[in-house]
Order: C-alpha cells, then structure tokens, then sequence
C-alpha cells in the first residue's frame, strides 16, 4: 500500500537530482544580497526625490565619511555575531581607546607609539572578554553588558571626566586628509572591509568563526580549538573599536569619555540589515557595509529633509524593526 | 472515580500503521488495555514501542488503524486531545517546570483562582489530594528541583491522576532509579491500577516485568508478535520471540581478516563527575570492523566520546598503533588518525547553513593553509574528489549541508574524516534516520574503507546490522563490557541475553 505522503517524499527526493535547489539557493543568497543593496538604492531615489541636495558628490562624501566610524565599529560585531556572540561593550571601548590615545599624544608620544597605545588598550579589553566568554563560559551577553560600564568607568577614571583636545594637524589628517581626492576616512574603511572580508572568506580563522555560530559543538569535535578562536573573535572587535576610536578623535579634535554612547546599537543594527543572523553562522561584510550605509543615510536624509532629532530616533528604530522582520518572514517562508 | 471492573479494555488499538520515509516504524499493530492492569511492551530498540506510545499520546499521528476508548472510536491528533481522553504518559525527561513548586507542578494550567487571583490554600488542597491518591507524602509548597527524579517521577503521576488520567503510559520509569526508588515506584503504580486506572509500561529490564506486569505484548519490527500473561511466561521465550526474524539479505557481508592491532583501549572508565564507562578494554586491529551493542543507555555512546577525546577518561589508556594517545582533545584524536561520526548529526556532526565544501574542510584546513589562509583550490578539489568518491547526491559542494537527505549529510561526516586521512572511524549509530538505499552504501563504503586497512567501531542498536556488519561484537551494559562475541557464533539471542545481563 502506498500512500500519497509517500509519493510526495519520493518525487522529493527525484527532484534533488536536478541542479534547480543549488541555482535556488544561490538565487536565494544573492537575492539576500539584492535586497539590501535595493533597499539602499531604494532609499537614496526617495531621498533625491524629496529633496535636491541629496544627490550631490559633496553630500555623498559627507555620507559616507559620517558612516566610516560606525562601520568600522560593525565589522568587529559582524564577526562576533557570525561567531553566535554579542558585544556590547564596543561604544564604551571608542572611549576608552579614544581617551588613552588622546592622553598619549598629550603627554608628547610619537604618533605611531600613541596609536599603538590606543590600538592596544582595544585588543587588551577585547581580550579580555573573550577569555572570560570562551574560558570561563559567561554568557556574552553579560560579559560585555558588564565590560560596557567597567570601560565606560575607566574612561571616565583616566580623564577624570574631563575631555582633551587639541592635537597637531599631523594626527588629524588621518581624519581630515584625503587620498587622491577622497577622504582619508572613506579610504580607511575601505581598507578595513576589504583586510576583514578576506580574513572572514579565505582564512582558517574565518572558516572556524562561521563553524563555530553555525554548530559550535559540531566544530569542536572537527578538532577546532574552539575557545581559542572564540576569543580571538572579541580582540578584532576590540581592535575595530580602537581603529574607529582614532578616527573619531582625529576628526573631532578631542577624545570625549563620554564617547560612543550608543554605537553597539548603531553597529547590531547595520550587521542584522545588512543581513547577518543574529543566532549565528551566517552573514558577511558586504551586507554590514551595505547596513552601514543604510543607516547613514537615512540619518542623512532624515536631517537634510529637516526632520527633528526625537522624530529620527523614532524613525530609524522603525526601520530596523522592518528590516529584520522582513528578513525573519522570508526566512520562515523559506523553511 | 473510575466506573469500570477490572478486566474490561479502556483502549483499543487496532491495525495501527505508521510510515517514515523509507521505514515502516508500525505495520499494523494491534495492543488493547483493560482497567486496573500494567501491561507491558517488550521489543527491542526500534521495534516500534515508542513510536506506538507516541501516536497514543498525541506526538505522532497514524497513517491507518483505529483507537477506541470504552469502545468508542476516538481520533488523537494532538497531545491536548490525548489528554482530555485521559491519556498520560510520563516521559524519561519528565515534563516538568524544576523552579515551580510541587502544588504549582500539579496543577499547571488548571490553577484555582477567585477575580484572577490564585487561590493558593485550594492549590495545596487539591495538590495534597492528588499526592495522597499516589500515597506521598510531600510538602505541596517544595520547590520541584529540590526532589530526588523518583519523587519527581511520582509528581508526575499525581498531576496525571488530577488530570484524570484513566491511562498512564510509563517508558523506562525505573530507568534513573535506584532499587528502593523502584519498590517505592512500584507501590504507587499498584495503588494507581487497584483505583482502575490502567497502564502501559515500557522496560527492557526483565525482572520488573514479573514484578509488576499483568500482560506483556512484543513488539518485533513494528509488528506485535504476541501478548501473553505474566509471570507465568518465560523471559527465554520472550527473548526468542524479541530476536527471532527472517534474516535480511542486504547487507553486503564480508569477512576479513584482522590486520595488526589498531586500536587498543586499557581499562578505560570515565568520564569524570559522571562515570558511565566502566573499566572497559578492547581492540580493533586494521580491516576489521567491530561491533558494539547493547541497550540504550550502556555506555556506548560515552565509550565513544571517550576515544575521541570529546570527554576526558578519568583513568586508562587509549593505544592508536601501539602508541598512548589518550586525547584529552577532538584535536589529539584528530591528529593519532582517529574520526567520529556522532549519532547525532546535525547537533554533533554538521554546521548545517554552511557548504558541503566547509564541512567537509574542517578538520583539515590547518593542512590546507599557509600562514592562515586556506587554500580555496585544495579545499575545493578534495571536497569534489570525495563528494565523487563517495556519491554524495549534492548539485555542487557549496549547497548548504541543511538541503541533504539524513543518508548523504552520512556520507559529508563520512567524507570529512576520509578527507582529514582518519584511519580508525568510530561510528555511533552510523545509518540511524537513514533511507534503505543510502544504508546499504554506507555498509558498502565500511567494506571499502575497511580492505583498505581502516579499523572501524561501530555502535549500533540495530542488531541485524551489528551482526551483519561486524567480525567482532562488544556487548556493554551498566559501562562494562557484558561479552565479547565472535561473529561467527554470534546469534540475536546471545547478544540480546548479555545485554540484558542475563547468562547465557
């Protein structure tokens, strides 16, 4: 006897021999990709519909150079998400590297050894999250909702709540210098995605960071030495919050302890647009770029178009909701 | 409470059938119920016992057959509609919320309540009522968690019995217990079954079924092959009719003879905290595939992921080539040529989202990269070789391992360990929730990694398999090793006794 459930299982099974469920995902990812990308496009045509100054070379250069900090400040989450993580802490780290930079340069450093020092108090304190999340199995969550304040504090500590400004034109030309005509920071994020992307797609420790938030118990008995990547995962968002730490100091001239209050929202929000599930595994840099931007341009617009600041927080909370239960929904009609 | 003599059926079960791609788990199974009796379901792993409470509970639904209760055909499409026809069970992981109290435990979701306040003085009444019908003695306002898992099994029968429970399904209650616990248990069930409440009770632990059975039904192959009254039916009888079936012609079986020596395990107990692997020896010499049996819950499964250092052992050697390995690490293992395909694959094997290619890579991207950077050339001409090698049905080696069929998901472990040069596979339940067809290559694959000088352990709790594949069969229980049998005087009997702990 055979049933029709039967049937159905077995024309499923014929169907697999076809090359059509491959050209389906890979149509599917792509479309991921489109979708983002779309959104975006989307977004600039209203813009320049609804207002002329938006679709001006210098406006899209401000864009872009206002977007580099938080996208530089995503691409280490994007790594600790695909790895099934969080980090909270990386706005409270802009300071804190920020800070520590800034006094350097103050006490008469040499730049290249203040930059290290900033630099290095990032991948010190992302260190140290990691080996408190990998080792001693706090939950991320917890541990960078505590190393948030603990750093946040420390900042605060070192400049006695004071900010300090004033640097030379020699620093601040990594902010306001420009490399055959486009901005310096521009260049500097570029750079950064382009070192992150291959790290993420062609080295081992990439691989093991998508193994490890895909399954991390299957990778492990793959005889990864989970724990150590894992941990290394928080020193490249440690790092990346140092770099975007430079760059805000040198723009604005000053290191504020009270930077960065907000920026593990804005960095989540641009991975999770730009497509990176936040349970792990999957993602990539494109689409964080692509949220990035996104973000940054809807801030844009939102200011050009003369929209008041309590109307865009509200406005830009909306639309991460939307963008993500767009992407949750297709996902579930996918399954 | 229970209107009904003993000896009348509550439950009916007739022709049931049940079909998952590619086995017929139930093959019209007829099992009936009288009020007040403990009737027992006898059958080996897989015969179809579970799959048959399940569909009585609400977890499965039949493809064919009829249930009655009281004689009147009723349909059970959920576990809510198994429950308002007063259908129990009582899971090995009990179904229960550990930070609530006892009181709050019994009566989940049936709370007594005035203006949608909780009434917690009628709570503990009914909830002390519902415990004196089970006999215990329990402070109502205890927090769950607080029990020992007997108590905690005994809570979940009073909350069964204020549900009004007239059938309480039972699979393996006795399983974490200790002896005292399982009198303490048995008094509660003789209690139940003399107000009329009828129950179905699964074991493999033959003494109990003398204890306290009324009636035994066995289960072979998704078929009842016999019902029968107790104690006065024979555990050999029952053994013989649990083991005995027409002996199945696919398995491509091939003796071998035994290479030097593998791998060797030297009084191997662990792990630590919670010592389920007993001081067990063995070995697997090169071309040699050796079998492991015995029931759930032997200690197979923690044997194999002492091998490969998923665990630590807490004491004993593992030799790989006459060289002490014992990885305390998946890495170690790795690296003395050992490979493991976990009985659970999608939560132990594979990262699921990711390509067939990445998958396959894992173990072996060290080998693959220069300072870090993997060699996207080498990773992807080895993925294809094996993907060919081993027909692995994927259109291509970037198709996410989440899209394959149970047997080719088989075949990407498989191949990443051949990928990886691993020359000992410990294979836990290697064609477990795989089709016919693909089983049959992978016991073909074994042969051809296994003339190739591969040494394989395999647990399975198929025994037809661990007879039809293996020179060589380990029989555990309680984490020791019960007996060792040679495949050629290897019978399902001897297995199934010495498993059982019965001599044989």
């Amino acid at each position: 006897m055979e049933t029709g459930r039967e049937t159905a299982i077995r024309d499923n099974d014929l169907s697999r021999r076809g090359p059509t469920p491959a050209a389906i995902a890979r149509r599917y990812r792509a479309s991921q990709r489109l979708k983002a990308v779309a959104g975006l496009i989307g977004l600039c045509l209203l813009l320049w519909i609804l207002t002329p100054h938006f679709l001006t070379v210098a406006n899209a250069l401000n864009v872009m150079e206002q977007t580099s900090i938080n996208a530089i400040v995503a691409v280490g989450m994007t790594f600790v998400i695909i790895s099934g993580g969080i980090d909270l802490s990386v706005g409270s780290l802009v300071a804190l590297s920020g800070v520590v930079l800034a006094s350097a340069l103050k006490s008469g450093w040499p730049i290249p050894l203040a930059l290290a020092a900033g630099l290095g108090v990032g991948a010190a304190t992302g260190l140290l999250n990691g080996v408190v999340i990998a080792f001693g199995r706090l939950p991320p969550f917890i541990m960078t909702l505590g190393m948030m304040s603990v750093a946040r504090g420390a900042a605060l500590l070192v400049t006695d709540g004071r900010p300090i400004s004033g640097f030379d034109a020699g620093f601040r030309s990594i902010a306001t210098g420009r490399v055959f005509g486009v901005p310096a920071p521009i260049v500097l994020t570029l750079a950064i995605y382009a070192v992150a992307h291959f790290v993420l797609s062609r080295t081992r420790f990439g691989r093991y960071v998508y193994g490890i938030g895909g399954n991390e118990e299957a990778t492990r008995l793959s005889g990864v030495n989970v724990r150590f990547h894992k941990t290394m995962v928080y020193v490249v968002s440690g790092v990346t919050s140092a770099i975007a730490a430079v760059l805000l100091t040198a723009r604005l001239n000053t290191a504020q302890p009270i930077a960065g209050i907000m920026y593990e929202l804005d960095a989540i929000a641009a991975v999770v647009i730009g497509g990176t599930s936040l349970s792990g595994g999957e993602g990539n840099l494109g689409g964080t770029l692509i949220g990035a931007l996104t973000m940054g341009v809807l801030r844009n617009g939102l200011n050009l178009l003369g929209v008041s600041s309590f109307l865009q927080q509200l406005v830009i909370g909306m639309v991460i909701i939307v963008a993500v239960l767009v992407d949750v929904l297709v996902k579930e009609k996918r399954a | 409470m229970i209107d009904h003599a003993p000896g009348t059926p509550v439950l009916e079960m007739r022709g049931i059938r049940k079909v998952f791609p590619g086995v017929v788990a139930l093959d019209g199974v007829d099992f009936d119920l009288r009020a007040g009796e403990v009737h027992v379901l006898l059958g080996e792993n897989g015969a179809g016992k579970s799959t048959l409470m399940k569909i009585l509970s609400g977890a499965y639904t039949k493809d064919a057959g009829d249930v009655f209760i009281d004689g009147a055909p009723v349909s059970i499409g959920s576990p809510r509609d198994a429950q308002s026809l007063g259908i129990a069970t009582i899971y090995q992981e009990l179904s229960l919320v550990p930070q609530l109290t006892v009181a709050e435990n019994i009566l989940l979701g049936h709370e007594p309540s005035r203006a949608g306040v909780i009434d917690r003085a009628a709570m503990r009444d009914a909830a002390r009522r519902s415990l004196a019908e089970v006999g215990l003695d329990l402070d109502p306002d205890r927090r769950l968690d607080r029990l020992g898992i007997a108590e905690q099994q005994m809570v979940e029968v009073a909350k069964a019995l204020f549900r009004r429970a007239r059938v309480l399904v039972m699979d393996e209650p006795t399983s974490a217990l200790t002896a005292r616990e399982i009198d303490r248990l048995f008094d509660v069930i003789r209690r139940v079954t003399a107000a009329g409440v009828a129950v179905v009770y699964i074991s493999h632990r033959m003494r109990e079924l003398a204890e306290i059975g009324t009636r035994v039904t066995v289960l072979r192959d998704g078929r009842a092959v016999g019902t029968f009254p107790l104690p006065e039916t024979s555990f050999d009888a029952l053994i013989r009719l649990m083991a005995n079936r027409e002996v199945r012609d696919h398995f491509p079986r091939r003796r071998c003879k035994a290479g030097d020596e593998l791998l060797r395990l030297e009084h191997v107990s662990g792990p630590s905290g919670a010592p389920r692997v007993d001081d067990v020896s063995l070995t697997v010499c090169r071309g040699e595939i050796v079998g492991l049996a015995g029931l759930l819950g032997a200690g197979r499964t923690e044997l194999a992921r002492l091998v490969f250092g998923a665990d630590r052992p807490s004491s004993g050697r593992v030799v790989v080539s006459g060289r002490d390995v014992t990885p305390k690490t998946p890495r170690q293992a790795i690296a003395a040529g050992i490979g493991f395909l976990p009985e659970d694959r999608k939560r132990h094997g594979l990262v699921l989202m990711r390509s067939v290619g990445e998958n396959i890579g894992l173990p072996s991207l060290a080998r693959w990269s220069r300072a870090g950077v993997v060699s996207g050339r080498t990773e992807h001409e080895t993925a294809e070789r094996w993907v060919t090698e081993l027909r692995i049905k994927t259109p291509t080696v970037a198709e996410r391992v989440v899209r394959l069929s149970g047997g080719t998901q088989q075949k990407v472990v498989l191949a990443r360990w051949l990928a990886a040069d691993a020359s000992l596979l410990v294979m836990d339940e290697p064609t477990r929730g795989v089709d016919v067809g693909a089983k049959v290559e992978i016991y073909e694959l074994m042969n051809r990694l296994t003339d190739a000088g591969a040494g394989i352990l395999m647990i399975s709790s198929e025994l037809p398999e661990v007879l039809g594949m293996s020179d060589r069969i380990y029989v555990m229980r309680h984490g020791r090793i019960q007996a060792e049998i040679d495949a050629a005087s290897a019978s399902e009997e001897r297995v199934l006794q010495a498993a059982l702990g019965l001599a044989s």
